[in-house]
């Protein structure tokens, strides 16, 4: 990221991680601060609470935890769970593990990417859409399966999957 | 001498056909073989209860196998005549397959049932999971009650071993053994954790195993704290399981509410306390070293072993991981004992497996059966074949850790040791069936794409050495392959097994090493003739029909969704260049393999 | 609640089935629909939901309806199990409700299993 792009991203964290927002995160470091290896579900709650973990709001868990940032942001990258950037109003999951795999999945994705011209990892410009690449839901009876917030399609064709897509708006 | 007989008909004296009147046709059976002279020819056998008394009388006839139902002792003189001594099959009393008469057939005759044995799955669709007086009404905490009150943690290492059953995650270590070796650490705070991570893609037992009948596995945590002398344990499950946490978490206050858990268990003094961690999506995290470091608060890293977690584990404190499915075995083996576990299985391998069925078959499910079972009749009798009459191509077992299975080995009998010698592991049990439009090395590419993802980065052979191995099966299935690449696949893997760090390097290979074992000439096609024989590998498909194998039903056409296919009845198939998107459709629709 | 003992395990047992047994338990079906993840993903509760809406309609009391887990046979979900008192349970697959609307009238009410909808009858071998 450039600088101007950090600078910005910044700016829209700023504006999105209200005072409401930390209020509820202090509620949530109060409940765990003094429990050894408790980082890991206070983020997630955090996460449930503002949508995803910017660096301020992961600075303020470490501060919080009275831990290094260093420590915070290590655990916040290793995961797949977490996530550093906002997800769209719909978060599209493509399933990639084995059963999905050998049913072609790998097409479904493909397409996807293409007609929203979109990265896994990224988000729509209108900010309507995310997509993610998961490995195995356990749902491989109805492979390929594709979820959307949260609905499970099973038997998804790759050419029918964006009409499944623009019933969400 | 004992008389060779050459028919033995086996009459059921079960109390509905004997209800029915079964004595008297053994009765009249005997009068007329001794009228027809076959008494020394002919045996006949009462047997106990066959299940099909609405049938009754019902008997069998052996060598034939023959199964008359119905039979009156006014029928048997014609019977006599027609089968013994004319020897053909009396068609009026031949019991008609339910396939051709209107009835639901029963379970003994749908081979997806049939082949099964329910041991860890015992409680599948007996019991609501919310509620836990249906458990308990399934003999449930029964086996936590006996080894609480009535054994000694030694007694109860002894019987666990004495079992024989080995851990269901994947390594298959013997559960007696590994909880022994923790339970003579001493020490005054242990652990005792379950492993609910299932990373594997395609493997879905242990979270049916949590959703389905989560106290089976609370109450084989509470056998194994009680054999270690834990008090206090952690459920690892994965954050994709939204439902198997929410029925962990109200089975564990149920059992709290109960004195099932906390304080003084069944009055008996013994505590235990369990509590549900949800982790945060790491493949790694399923090995135990990583497992811990994650409940610690830290990245799901690896570490060296020795010290083991029987000696040091979680917090630095002897601590025993077992799995999902090992724990849900534990109860029955307490309360029916070690013998009664060990009847079924090979001789390493005791008890039954719960399979995760999935890919190109007919069936998709979940099955346990008992070890040793050979590997066709999973495939072919409970996954009732492969889908759309394609031909069966390979199995994978053991997901990233595993290998592919090739038809030439269908017969293998499924246990630990067998599969092995395969090149692939049992792992926790994903078998995902594939047929002949599964690509090979595009299925080593996509595990590795997957080790190289989800390699947490600490040791080189893992990190730079699986991805150095994507590399050259990336340019593998582009059609840039080079000579030499599969020796070079081979020796790097040889060199990754060999020097990783844990269980995830170590096996990381083995869908690269078994799918050149056994379809080299798959990864021979891509480098040397620029083919992809499974037409999975879009830059090697030329989309050109093939004149020969054109059977110009027009299917092609019929799937295309852009034009490009031209065709007329009667007429080959044409693909217009131009206008292809290279998309496959007519590929799929295709049932004669005639594009290329 | 009370603390349990080893002989209050026992008289659970007991009771559960005195109690939920067909016919002594005051219910003469009982309908048990499968909710494991894949059961739900393939519509399960549309299935729950539709045999709901039938109980209601039809003001019966003796009528038991429980979930239970995964049935095993992923691919023909979504599954449900009914059993009359005195007789096998019968599997049914595949569902919509359209087919369980039928299932209710003809099975549940008049006793008469619907055989196209049906996969197998009785219980699976456990041990």
């Amino acid at each position: 990221m450039s600088n101007e792009a950090v600078a910005q991203q910044t700016a829209t964290d700023n504006e999105v991680i209200g005072p409401e927002m930390y209020r509820k995160i202090d509620a949530i470091i109060e409940k765990y601060k003094d429990k050894p290896g408790s980082l890991i579900p206070v983020l997630q709650q955090a996460q449930d609470v503002c949508g995803y973990l910017p660096h301020i709001v992961q600075r303020y868990v470490a501060k919080g935890m009275k831990m290094s940032p260093s420590v915070v942001f290590g655990v916040a990258t290793f995961y797949s769970f977490f996530t550093l950037v906002p997800r769209g109003k719909h978060v599209i999951r493509v399933c990639l593990g084995t059963a999905c795999y050998v049913k072609r999945s790998e097409e479904i994705l493909e397409k996807i990417k293409d007609e929203l011209d979109l990265e896994v990892g990224e988000i729509t410009r209108d900010k309507k859409y995310s997509l993610e690449a998961v490995r195995c839901l356990g749902a491989c009876g109805l492979a390929p399966v594709v979820v959307i917030g949260q609905d499970t399609y099973g038997d998804v064709a790759a050419t029918k999957v964006m009409d499944i897509i623009k019933k969400y708006e | 001498m004992e008389t060779t007989y050459r028919s033995n008909i086996m009459i059921c004296a079960g109390t509905g056909c004997v209800a029915n009147g079964s004595l008297k046709v053994k009765d009249a059976l005997e009068t007329e073989l001794i009228k027809r002279n076959l008494q020394k020819e002919v045996k006949i056998v009462l047997t106990g209860c066959n299940g099909f008394c609405a049938k009754g009388p019902v008997m069998v006839v052996y060598p034939e196998d023959i199964f008359y139902q119905l039979v009156k002792p006014e029928d048997v003189p014609h019977l006599v005549e027609e089968h013994f001594i004319k020897g053909r099959p009396v068609q009026k009393f031949l019991y008609t397959p339910p396939a051709q008469k209107d009835a639901i057939p029963v379970m003994n005759e749908i081979p997806f049932f049939k082949h099964q044995v329910l041991r860890a799955l015992r409680n599948r669709s007996l019991i609501d999971a919310e509620k836990i007086e249906e458990y308990i009404a399934r003999d449930g905490y029964m086996a936590a009650a006996k080894a609480l009150t009535e054994m000694t943690p030694e007694q109860i290492v002894s019987e666990m071993k004495k079992s024989g059953l080995r851990g269901r995650g994947g390594a298959g270590f013997l559960t007696g053994l590994k909880w022994e070796l923790c339970a003579r650490v001493p020490g005054d705070i242990k652990y005792i954790l379950c492993n609910g991570d299932e990373g594997d893609p395609g493997a879905f037992m242990d979270r049916s195993v949590m959703e389905a009948d989560p106290h089976s596995v609370l109450e084989g945590m509470i056998i194994a704290a009680k054999a270690i002398n834990a008090h206090y344990g952690y459920i690892y499950v994965r954050a994709e399981y939204p439902l198997a946490v929410h029925r962990l978490q109200l089975a564990i206050e149920q059992a709290k509410d109960r004195g099932l858990l906390g304080k003084d268990i069944l009055g008996t003094g013994f505590d235990l306390d369990i509590e549900i961690y949800q982790g945060a999506g790491a493949f790694v995290c399923g090995e135990e070293t990583a497992l811990m470091a994650s409940i610690e608060g830290k990245r799901g890293m690896p570490r060296a072993k020795p010290p083991f977690p029987a000696v040091k584990g979680l917090w630095m404190r002897p601590s025993v991981l077992n799995n999902v499915e090992t724990f849900a075995n534990v109860p029955p083996v307490i309360l029916h004992g070690a013998d009664w576990f060990a009847s079924l299985g090979t001789e390493k391998s005791k008890g039954t497996k719960v399979f995760a069925l999935s890919g190109a078959l007919n069936n998709i499910g979940l099955v346990e059966v008992p070890m040793g079972i050979p590997l066709k009749t999973i495939i072919y009798d409970i996954g009732g074949g492969v889908k759309n009459n394609r031909k069966f191509k390979a199995v994978q077992m053991g997901g990233p850790s595993g290998g592919c299975i090739p038809a030439s080995l269908i017969d293998t009998p499924v246990d630990y040791e067998n599969i092995n010698k395969t090149g692939a592991i049992m792992g926790s049990g994903g078998m995902v069936v594939m047929d002949e439009t599964t690509c090979m090395p595009a299925m080593a590419k996509f595990f590795l794409e997957f080790t190289e993802d989800e390699s947490c980065g600490k040791c080189v052979p893992c990190r730079v050495g699986n991805k150095t191995l994507l590399t050259i099966l990336q340019r593998i299935t582009s059609g840039e392959g080079r000579e030499g690449d599969i020796e070079l696949l081979l020796n790097l893997s040889q060199q990754i097994k060999d020097t990783s760090l844990c269980g995830l390097g170590q096996t990381s290979p083995n869908p690269v090493l078994t799918t050149i074992k056994y379809f080299r000439d798959e990864y021979e096609a891509h480098i040397k003739e620029h083919r992809c024989p499974a037409r999975v590998c879009t830059p090697l498909v030329k989309f050109v029909v093939d004149k020969d194998k054109c059977k110009k039903c027009g299917q092609c056409f019929r799937a295309c969704p852009t034009g490009a296919l031209k065709w007329e009845k009667g007429q080959v198939a044409y693909i217009d260049p131009e206008k292809c998107t290279k998309c496959k459709s007519c590929i799929k629709a295709c049932r004669f393999w005639s594009i290329d | 609640m009370a603390k349990l003992t080893i002989a209050d395990l026992k008289k659970i047992k007991e009771e559960y089935h005195a109690n939920q047994a067909l016919r002594e338990g005051g219910f003469r079906v009982k309908i048990t629909v499968h909710m494991g993840t894949c059961g739900i993903a393939a519509g399960a509760r549309t299935i729950m939901n539709t045999v709901m809406e039938e109980l209601a309609k039809s003001d019966k009391k003796d009528i038991a309806i429980t979930t239970s887990g995964c049935a095993g046979l992923c691919s023909q979900e979504p599954m449900a199990t009914i059993e009359l008192a005195g007789e096998p349970p019968v599997k049914y697959i595949a569902l919509t409700e359209e087919k369980m609307r039928r299932i209710f009238t003809e099975h549940v009410m008049s006793g008469k299993p619907v055989k196209e909808f049906a996969l197998v009858q009785g219980h699976e071998t456990t041990y």
